[in-house]
Order: C-alpha cells, then structure tokens, then sequence
C-alpha cells in the first residue's frame, strides 16, 4: 500500500474508536509532557547556574600573577627547577596578553585599603577597581541607581551593607558625594651613590602621600561583583577601574616591588585577569600565558565537574520523566491488542483482498506511529506549560522572598525534536507486537471471527 | 486464440488438521478443474468440506498436499507476500455476511482493493463508479452498508469483489443471507457479469436448485470427497 493510503487509513483507523485512541494519546501526551517538563528544567537550571558563572568570570577567567619564589610560605619547585629570574607583571605584560589569540580583555585587580569620609565620620572599607564588562556579570542587575557613566568617572556604586553602614535609608545615599581617602605611591628619585650599576632603570622607592578623592554616589549594589577572583578582601566601594588605575594607590604587593628593585615609575601589578571569548579555550590560553614566564590559575576543572554535574542530574531527570512515557506505552500496546480483537474480521476481510501481511503490519505500525506524533506534539506542548507554571510558581515564592525572578525552565529546540523522536520511537516499539500479532492472523480464522 | 488452460485446476488436493484429538480430513484427495469462463456451482451439507476448498482456491489456506494450478503457478508453492498478490490482483471474493468494513461508505469499501493494488489515486473513482454502475448502485456511493438491505449490500460486495477485474470470482454462499428472492437476483447479476466480463465464477452453496439453475456445472463434495462432478442441464442452457 503507497504511503499516503496506509496513512489516511491509520487516521481513518484512528477515528473510528475515537474515545480510546484519545486517551491512549492522552498517555502518550502526559508521558512526554513528564519527559519535556522534567528535562526542561534541567536545562533551566544547568543555563541558570552557567549564566551565572559565565558572567561572574569564573570560567572563562584566568588570574594571573608573576612567578614568585615563595607561595603560601612554601618554595614553588617549577620555578626553583627553572632557575629563571620572574618576569615583572607589568604593561608590556598587559599588552603581550592582550595580543593572545582568543583574548577578550586583560585588566588587573585593583583593590586597596582605603578611609572614606561620609558626611564627615571615617570608614574604613576596601576599595575595588571594576571594568566595563563587570557591568554584564549580572551582579549589577536589579541595582538600585545606574552602572558608571564613563570608564573614568569619578563615581563610586556601594555595596549595600557598606551603604547601610553610612545611612539608615541607603536609597537616599545616591547623588551624594563621598570623600576617598588613599595613599598615593609617588617614585623617588634614584640615589647617586647606587652602586648596582644599572640604575637607568631603577628608582629610588617610592614615598606614600595622603591624597583624597571626591566621589559621587551613582548605585547600590546587592552583590560584590567577583570579577574574576584572586581579589584582596571583599570590596564594598566599587569605582571605574580606569579611574582606580589613575590614582596610583599604593597596593599591597608595593613593597615586594620595590624590594626586588622594580621601577617604581611603572605600574606592576600583583595579578592580571586574563578573560578568553569562551571558557573552552580557556586551557590553552593559560598554556599561552605560563609560557610567557607566568603563574597562571583557571576553575577549569570545576567547571567540567559542574558540566558533569548537570549531565548526570539531567540523566536522573530524564529517567524519571520517562516513567510515565513507559506506561504510556503500556496504554499503547492495550489500545493495539484490543483493536485487533475487535478488528479481526476485518483483518481477514483485507488479507482476502490482497493485503499482504507487511501491509496488515504496517497498518497497524502507522496508528502506533501516529498516536506517538499527536502524543509527542501535545506532551511537548503539555510539558512547555508545565515548566512554565513550575517557573512561574517559583518566582512567585521567590518574589515574596524578596528575590529576583529567575528563568526556571527551558525548552530548547533540540529537546522538543528529541521529545519527538522519542515519542514516535517509543510508540512504534510500543506497536511492535500487536503489529506482529495482527500480520501474523490467519485470515481463514479471522474471516471465521465473530 | 482462445485459453485453453484452466483457470483453476486441482490435483488430488487434501487438507487435514488435527482438532484437539481429532484429526480432520476436511478436503481428502480432490481433483478437477475449472476452465477459463466457467460457472461452477460446489455443493455440498455443513462440514463437506466446500468452503474449505474455495478457500484453498482463493489462497487464503494451503493444501497439506496437492497441488493447485492458477495462472499457470501452483499455489502450494507460493510465498505468503506471492499468495496476496495473487488474492489481490486474481481473485475475487464475496461472501455469505458481505463482510463489508461498516465504518466505511461503499466508495470507500469499494476503493479498498485499489488501494492495495496501488492503482493511481485519479483514476480510482471512475473504477469505483463503474463497478458499481455494473451492481447498479451508483445512487448509494455515500452510504454506509448498515444503510443498505442484505441484497444491497451483497451487490456492493460484488463491486468490490469486481473493482480490480479479477480472472476469477469466488463466491461462498453468497445468498446464504438473504431470502429466497434477493438470492436469486444476486445469482441472476452473477450470471450477467461472467457473461459480459467473461469471468470464472466458483461459487460454494447447499441450494442446489438455485445452483442448477445459475451454474455450468456441480461439484458435490461430501466427507472432504468430491462426490460428483456434472454438467448443470439448466445452467448452461442460458
């Protein structure tokens, strides 16, 4: 029988016991939905936890720091195998990075000690420096106030707790200004009596000068940004990191400088972040960046352990929600077994004219088929609902938490094909053995069948 | 040149089956032949074994030995996919309850075939409607057969059996459901059809009147055995 005919056949089947087949259909339906809502919110939830490490900078961040002798008080054995002097994190450093293939930025942690005064109390608090792509991390979302105007304004964005430190009703404290007082590094002069030889390049240390800063009040923020991590201590005042880079604070890795004789006119960093376009080539940039003469540290490892993570608990998902599709199948295989009881006659009446048992099997394969699509397609819409309501039931008890809403689940279009698929492979497995059964009649016997 | 092979020819054709602890000889060693054009009438009571045989002739069963030629090909030797075409492209078959698909119309019912001959979709209406113009039921095509008495229905049985111009129609008990007066207008359009279609008809029924009045010929069979086999005096005067 051409295709076109077994189908309209099928459907015409199908129609006939409309009731039963709606129902099994239904099962079908519910199986899938299961499958589809179970699946969606694992994949809500993995793109939920990416979103947020991705822009946290975890993943796709290397922290960067120059070859030290000593780390954590203990001997590092590379650099004592290597015998090479280390390599001061400096511009040409920055810059060398920043050439690298797949690099999006390189920017150094800036965070110091700072004193601010705030309607004339001190407070002391650490002051970080943010870059502009910080502005995406998503710790800034549902800030109170706006991010930096420019990359070098003299703004600052409190963390709330430091907000509700200088005021009781922190709102208020945006379009005020605040004075950051810091100590300046300024470069001495080389003394003349040096007796190194080389001291073209090398200054005299450094003094450390009271400076201070005027700065308004623009946002409050929830959340530290992390920016990467490596940072010193957590910063509740946040400024432009062009801004942060121009006043020259003195840092805590300074001294360490100074002592191995670094030039103090030129900034060296106590560590770079080194972001790459995509954490999946985040290995080999930190393959590039230890061969330049550096230390370099990525959270590869805890990000395959999180895909990993995610792969098993989609798996465990994906096994539950297929329970039901398993007794879905079960509906499938009873509503086969009766049609064929019932259609037993008629069995026999088409193999008398002419059907060939592949047709007969065929036939039936179809309707199993066909209660596998419209049970896919409305499980697939069935189960985009559900994981709706589930999303929308959770941000409402998220938003009488006081919490941002988030996006629970998702339905990609790979999992609504593969819900398909899946539908159809498991209905025909399903339809396999009334098909057999039903091509396997004798139609003498069904011809007989009352 | 006419055919002179015979449609269906058998050769000491049996069929036993064990039934629980019986061993039935339901057709035993049964050997004739029906030639091209022929109306054969097999008579018989319950349980002769006729409708056994036409259905071995109609290769919905096979013989336990024997052979049975159709179309130059023995019947006994044919795969099961080989025995539906041969069903399907050879054979009609009408029977004593129509056996028509209730949820269909009789366009649909009488369209089945075609659809598993995988005749091409435009030209199966003009086959349905000539088929049933040849019953005369054209003004029905709509209807269900529930719709239609038993003589209807038999006749859109007919159609069906027809549609794919078959060389050979086999026919059991065919009036056995209705009365005596639709009966023989069924036989009487059975008659007509071979005469203008020139077909074989092999027809099963224990009315022996009517059979001598509509066939060629009758096959009697009894236990199984073919009792005798002779020429319809009325049958083939007309």
């Amino acid at each position: 029988m051409k295709p076109q005919d077994l189908t309209g056949l099928a459907v015409r089947n199908l129609r006939e016991a409309m009731l039963r087949n709606a129902l099994t259909t239904l099962g079908v339906a519910v199986g899938v939905a299961s499958l589809v809502a179970m699946l969606s919110l694992g994949v809500g939830l993995q793109q939920l936890a990416s979103k947020r490490l991705s822009q946290s900078g975890l993943f796709d961040t290397i922290l960067v720091t120059p070859k030290n002798n000593f780390r954590m008080g203990r001997p590092q054995r590379e650099v004592a195998s290597e015998n090479t002097p280390p390599r001061p994190l400096d511009e040409d450093a920055r810059h060398e990075m920043e050439k690298l293939p797949n690099v999006l930025e390189v920017y150094p942690q800036i965070r110091f000690y700072t004193e601010v005064r705030f309607d004339n109390k001190p407070y002391s608090t650490v002051v970080a420096g943010m870059p502009e792509s910080s502005q995406n991390s998503g710790a800034f979302d549902g800030m109170q106030g706006h991010f930096f105007t420019t990359s070098t304004a003299d703004e600052a964005i409190l963390q709330i707790e430091f907000a509700k430190d200088l005021s009781t009703n922190p709102p208020s404290l945006i379009g005020q200004d605040l004075i950051l007082r810091y100590a300046e590094r300024q470069a001495l002069p080389a003394p003349a009596s040096d007796s190194s030889g080389d001291g073209g390049d090398k200054s005299g240390g450094f003094s450390v000068v009271p400076k201070e800063l005027h700065l308004k009040i623009i946002g409050i923020v929830e959340t530290e940004p992390a920016a990467g991590y490596g940072g010193v201590g957590n910063a509740r005042l946040l400024i432009p990191l062009a801004t942060a880079s121009t006043l020259r604070a003195a840092q805590v890795n300074d001294l360490r400088e100074i002592v191995r004789g670094s030039n103090a006119n030129k900034t060296v960093y106590g560590s770079l972040s080194v972001r790459a376009k995509k954490p999946s080539q985040v290995e080999a940039l930190e393959a590039s960046i230890k061969n330049l003469g550096f230390n370099a540290f990525s959270l590869l490892d805890a990000s395959k352990s999180l895909r990993t993570f995610f792969s098993v608990f989609d798996l465990l998902l994906g096994i539950f929600g297929s329970l039901a599709l398993a007794v879905a199948t079960l509906g499938i295989v009873n509503t086969l077994v009766m049609a064929i009881l019932e259609r037993r006659r008629e069995i026999g009446v088409l193999k008398a004219l002419g059907a060939a048992d592949s047709d007969v099997q065929q036939l039936f394969f179809v309707e199993a088929g066909v209660m596998g699509v419209l049970g896919g397609i409305f499980g697939v819409g069935f189960g985009w609902m559900l994981g709706r309501a589930i999303s929308f039931g959770t941000n409402v008890y998220l938003q009488r938490q006081n919490l941002n809403p988030i996006e629970l689940s998702s339905v990609p279009w790979w999992l609504v094909i593969l819900a398909l698929i899946f539908a159809v492979v498991v209905s025909l497995l399903a339809g396999l053995y009334p098909a057999s059964r039903a091509a396997k009649l004798n139609p003498v016997d069904a011809l007989r069948y009352e | 040149m006419p055919e002179t092979r015979p449609a269906v020819q058998l050769e000491h054709i049996s069929r036993h089956y064990q039934m629980g602890e019986t061993y039935v000889r339901a057709v035993d060693d049964v050997s004739f032949s029906v030639a091209p054009g022929e109306y054969l009438a097999l008579l018989g009571s319950s349980g002769s074994g006729k409708s056994t045989l036409l259905n071995l002739m109609a290769g919905l069963d096979r013989p336990t030995s024997g052979s049975i030629l159709a179309n130059g090909r023995n019947l006994a030797e044919l795969c099961p996919l080989e025995l539906a075409r041969y069903r399907r492209d050879t054979i009609g078959m009408i029977f004593q309850s129509f056996n028509l698909l209730p949820r269909m119309t009789l366009e649909e019912n009488i369209e089945l075939p075609l659809r598993l001959a995988e005749v091409e979709r435009s030209e199966r209406p003009g086959r349905v409607r000539e088929a049933l113009d040849r019953v005369r039921l054209t003004h029905r095509i709509g209807h269900r057969p529930a719709e239609l008495s038993g003589g209807e229905q038999q006749r859109v049985a007919i159609a069906r059996a027809l549609v794919n111009r078959p060389k050979i129609l086999l026919a059991d008990e065919p009036t056995g459901n209705l009365d005596s007066a639709t009966g023989e207008t069924i036989l009487a359009l059975l008659r007509e059809l071979q005469a203008h279609l020139g077909m074989t008809i092999v027809m099963v029924t224990h009315e022996r009147p009517l059979a001598e009045r509509f066939a060629d010929r009758l096959a009697t069979m009894g236990d199984g055995k073919l009792l005798s086999l002779a020429n319809s005096t009325q049958g083939a005067m007309q």
